[in-house]
This record gives C-alpha cells, structure tokens and sequence, in this order.
C-alpha cells in the first residue's frame, strides 16, 4: 500500500538574485513498511527532499500524497496538524527540550495532539520503556549520554504511532558503537512494521536500509534495494565506497 | 487541543523559562514593577482625596439647599460681581419660605461672622458666631452633645442664649462645665445653654470652632444690619430633590417679585455642586497623573518587548523542534504571549505590594490615600495587558517562524 507519493515535485528558492533549484521534477513512491534510505552529497536536494516529506516545507510544484491526502497545497497550520499525527521526526542533534525531563519531551507530541494527561504520560512511558529508557524518565537531556539523547527522540517520534519516522543522519553526533545500538533499533522498528526514511551520507548507516534513493543535482540518481550489509555495494555512479566516503569529507 | 489546555501548557512553558532565567526575568520585570506602582499610588492618591473630600462635605448634607445671592462656584469674576448687585437675602424671606414650601422639612435662616469671644480673662479668636433658629438643627445636621439647642422660644423672644461647639468649650472652659455660664460676644452677654457634638474639620476648618445664637438677636447684638447670609432648606424626601429644588426656586422668584423674563437674582447651592465641581477637578489631575505615570508603564512594556524578542531569538531552535512536532502558529503565540503575560503580572503584583505598603506610609504622614479593590484589580489588569501588548509583535514573529529555518539556526 502506499504511504508516499511525490508527482513531479520540483522545489525552488531565490536566493539573493538567483533561482536555486533545490529539486527537479522529483517522483517517487513509498509503501507502507519499507525501510528507505536517502543518500546524496550535500546540494543534492536531499535535505530538501527529506524537509517535503515531513511537510516542514511545500514545493513549488508538484503534487504530495501522504497516507491518501494531498499535503502540498496545505496551510501552516494544517501541515503543523500533519506532522503531529504522521510524522515522527529523529535529527542528528536530537533536538530535545533542554529543561524538560524525558516524559515531558516523549509527551509534548501527545499535549500538540490533545491527548488528555494521563493517557498521554501513560503512552509517554511505554514510548520510553520500547526504546530502552523506562529508568530514565525523569532525567533531563543533560543528564543523559548520548544514545540515550536519541532514543527519548525516537520514543518523542514513535509516541504519537505515526504513519512515518523521518531520521535525518540520525548517528551523525554518536560514536559508531552507540551508532550502531541506534541502527539495530531502527532496524528493530522495521521489523515491527514501521514505515522508516532515513536521511544519511554514510554507506554503512545506508545499508541498513532496504531501499536507498541516491540524488544528485536535485534528481533521483538511483533508487535500488540495497544489498545485503555483507555484499561490496556500488551504488549507481558508479562510486565505490571509499569514493563516497571521499566525497562525504569535502 | 483545546484552549485552555494549551494556557496550561503555555503558562508551565513560560514558568520554565522564567525559572531558567531568573536574573534577567527579575530585571525585565523592575521596569513593569515601577509602572505599576506608580499609576497604582497615583490611583490612590486621587481615591484617597475623593472619599476625604467626600468626608469633608458630607457635614454640608446631600439633601440641604443652600439659598443665597453667591453661587458656590464663579465662572469668572464678572460673574461674582453681578450676584454681588443682586438684591439681599432677608429674615423675611425665610420666614415666607418656611410657610409655603410643602417639599421641606426645615427651613433655617442663617448669618454667620468671625469674632472673638471672652469668658472671665480668657478669649478666644476667629470664632464663628452662627445667628440662627432652631430649624437649624435639622439642616445642619449638628447634635447636641450637653444641655439643650435654641428654642422657637429663645427667637421670637430675642434671648442672648448660645449654644458652643466643642472646641469654644474647651478653650475657654477648660475642665469647667460650661452649661449656665455666660461669655461676650461683641461686649454682648450670652448665656449658655449647650454644647455641640463634635464635629471635625471641614476643608481644614473645625466645625466645632463655633458659636450658635438666635437670630433675632445675632441680628440685633452682633451684626446690625437686617440682611441675612443664606438660608438652609432641607427637603423632606431625599428620592424627591429636583422637585424640591424647583418648589423652592420657584416660591423664591415669588418672594423677589420676579417677573417670568427675569432670571434668577438668587442662587441654590447643593453639596451635589461641590462634589461635582470637585470631581472635575481631580478628573484633570488623574488624567494628567496617569498619562505621565503610564510612561513609566511605557518604558516597563518596552523593555518587556526587548527581553521577549530576545527570548524568541535564543529559542529558535525550540520553536522549530516545537513546529516540527506540531505546534500550530496559535500555540506558539499563545505560548510566548504567556510568558510575557506572566512576567508582567508577577511585577504587577510585586508592585502592587510596594504600592501597598507606600499607600499606607503615605496616609500615615501626608494625606488620605487608599488601595480600592478596584484599583488593585485595574493594577493587575494592566500589567497583564501590557504584557499581552508588548509580548506581541516578539510572540507573532514566533509563530511565523519558518519550521525548517528555525531548525537550522544554532
């Protein structure tokens, strides 16, 4: 079934002067359940792409369906309402509440969608007991590693049981080992059934996906299954790793 | 999400960050705090002096008639030269009214100068002596506090009877009874017949620096001329005093032999007047007082709006995360709208404790002033609204924010 559609999207800014064209004439198509992962240097459009799939932006042309409803002429307040109920957003820096404990940060998702405050700091606590930290409730993110940061972020994002989990480089601030816990629990989630994007230049992180759509120039370059963690990867350029990672230091 | 869920939400939000921030919300606060002690003592200065003055006049009655050539207030010095050509007032007059007037209860001549007064060797200076009748009792509404007042009797015979405030009493009687005694007036011989209850001041005058004797013989001793100052009407039925009034004006015109054409040669004075012509008065004053002490609101509003752009500056990144989870523009405004809010409201009420607190010294070394719950509710009212106001323009360019810029600042 699917959960994504883009037609035709195309995305530009102005700066200064000058138009940008962050995406070009995009469509692609994503079904409930995949695990997806998004790869490009930087100018790609990636990041453009991944703010339009989390209805943080609307483009500038094109059209957007998200579970069976048209999100891309929608309003502020609208797509605000979307993001609530659809979308569970993982960032790189974790973005949490700096003076709020874990459960308020795992329940703020829950207090934006009205959900009255036992049933939301119940949900909260499961959400946080899921991804690990059922004794850390009360611990503000200053008092947390950072594995730990990110997994009251992908509890804040599972919370609300959304149609989609959006991670943007979402081990980018962790060593590879705590990387790696985070992976195996996005890996878990999949399994679960959740339908998970995963924005990243890193190979390895890539290939825990099932699916990886590489852009460049703010065009769908490759979309392929990834193989399997073992197997050598060459991606569609035709880059080998150690050129991609060569790429990804500039 | 509902509306006041989202004030709950917005106002432990804003406690949060007040919390986190304590010196600098302490400081943004100082400028709302002076704002609102000083319109707050400004209100209770002016509420202080309404209900002294009111005090003050209430000796007057609000249902007593002042009848006399003056009116109580001049527009201008024309005006009080023309009511001094207008014909006297005389006992004669008074005693017509008395007869005719069906909407009165009392109807007291009256002719009042300074002098002074001995008793043995003691005297006592710039006292008033009232010539009068025993009407005045009722419209004066004084008491007698010992012995008795003037009799119709002590009138139609002309008595040299005084009845002295309290004050006379004690200067020149001192710890003696002055019931049966008797002082000079004028080189005339008085004998006193009561003492007064005491009274007060008015205006800073003692009502009780006074002597009352019977006109006919105030007339006749003490002021030698038949004219007399004024005379006090008091209407019968408090619920009807416009009609009083006009029976009284008109049986007037007829006493002055007024023909229609002419107007009034005569004035009635209301302790109404005063009371208006007084709140007038401290009208301008608390406009002018509030316009100035408002700047000081101002100045408080706008430092709250510099520490609250501030305030969404260094939260960008919050607002974005908050955005991105699905906080609506609504939510954000009201979120930082309450932290403005909260700010001045806490140094609303923090003012209206230093306000207090001065309300109190003042009263207790300069002059009435008083805290009225409604200036106390006006006060907090205030500092919320300035706070809505000034915490505005910051709390919309919040919500306006764009999600994904907002993510990317540092």
């Amino acid at each position: 079934m699917t959960l994504i559609r883009l037609q035709n999207i195309s995305r530009r800014y102005r700066m200064g002067g000058e138009t940008v064209h962050a995406l070009r004439d995009v469509s692609l198509e994503i079904r409930r359940g995949e695990y997806v992962a998004i790869m490009g240097p930087s100018g790609s459009g990636k990041s453009t792409l991944m703010n339009l799939l989390g209805c943080l932006d609307t483009p500038s042309e094109g059209s957007y369906e998200l579970n069976g409803v048209r999100v891309s002429e929608m309003d502020d307040d609208q797509l605000a309402e979307i993001r609530n109920r659809e979308i569970g957003f993982v960032f790189q820096t974790f973005n949490l509440l700096a003076r709020a404990n874990a459960l308020h940060n795992v329940e703020l998702p829950l207090i934006y969608a009205g959900v009255p405050v036992h049933e939301r700091r119940r949900l909260a606590r499961e959400a946080l007991a899921r991804v690990g930290l059922a004794d850390r409730l009360q611990h503000k993110p200053n008092e947390l590693s950072g594995g730990q940061r990110q997994r009251v972020a992908i509890a804040r994002a599972l919370v609300n049981q959304p149609s989609l989990l959006l991670a943007d480089e979402p081990t980018g601030n962790l060593d590879s080992r705590t990387g790696n816990e985070i992976m195996a629990l996005f890996d878990e989630l999949s399994r679960l059934g959740n339908t998970i994007l995963l924005v990243t230049h890193e190979e390895d992180i890539a290939r825990h996906a099932h699916r990886i759509i590489r852009l460049r120039d703010g065009r769908i370059a490759s979309d392929e299954a990834a193989q399997s963690p073992r197997t050598t990867f060459r991606g569609a350029d035709g880059a080998n790793p150690g050129g991609n990672r060569q790429r990804m230091v500039e | 999400m509902n509306l006041f869920s989202e004030l709950r939400e917005g106002l432990g939000i804003s406690l949060d960050a007040l919390r986190a921030n304590k010196l600098r919300s302490a400081l943004a606060t100082l400028g709302i705090v002076m704002g609102i002690v000083t319109v707050t003592l400004m209100g209770a200065a002016i509420n202080g002096l309404n209900q002294a003055f009111i005090r003050n006049v209430s000796s007057l009655g609000a249902d007593v008639f002042y009848v006399s050539r003056f009116k109580w207030f001049n527009n201008s010095y024309q005006d009080w030269l023309s009511m001094r050509r207008r014909p006297p007032i005389t006992l004669a007059q008074a005693e017509t009214l008395a007869r005719r007037l069906t909407l009165a209860q009392a109807v007291a001549p009256e002719a009042s100068i300074e002098a002074s007064v001995q008793f043995g060797t003691r005297s006592a200076g710039g006292v008033d002596i009232i010539g009068t009748t025993e009407a005045y009792l009722q419209t004066s509404g004084v008491d007698v506090a010992d012995g008795r007042f003037l009799t119709a009797g002590d009138g139609e015979s002309a008595q040299p009877v005084c009845v002295i405030g309290s004050d006379v009493a004690t200067n020149l009687f001192r710890d003696e009874s002055p019931l049966g005694r008797r002082l000079r007036i004028a080189e005339h011989s008085f004998l006193v017949v009561g003492v007064l209850q005491k009274q007060g001041l008015m205006f800073g005058n003692s009502l009780d620096n006074r002597i009352i004797v019977p006109l006919q013989a105030f007339l006749r001793e003490v002021w030698s001329q038949p004219d007399i100052d004024e005379i006090l009407v008091k209407a019968a039925d408090t619920a009807h005093l416009d009609e009083a009034r006009e029976e009284l004006r008109q049986v007037m015109r007829h006493v002055r032999h007024l023909r229609p054409e002419q107007p009034d040669d005569f004035s009635i004075n209301q302790q109404e007047q005063i009371v208006a012509w007084f709140h007038a008065q401290t009208a301008v004053i608390a406009l002018v007082g509030l316009c100035v002490t408002s700047l000081a609101l101002l100045v408080g509003g706008i430092g709250i709006m510099n520490i609250m752009f501030v305030s969404v500056a260094e939260r960008t990144r919050e607002i974005g995360v908050r955005k991105a989870i699905g906080a609506r523009r609504r939510t954000i405004l009201l979120q930082f709208l309450m932290e403005a809010a909260t700010i001045c409201f806490g140094g609303g009420m923090i003012g209206l404790g230093i306000a207090w607190g001065a309300t109190r010294l003042v009263r207790y070394w300069l002059f009435p002033a008083s805290l009225s719950p409604v200036i106390v509710l006006l006060a907090m009212l205030v500092s919320v609204m300035t706070g809505v106001i000034s915490g505005f323009l910051p709390a919309w360019r919040a919500a306006r924010m764009d999600p994904v810029e907002a993510l990317r600042s540092e």
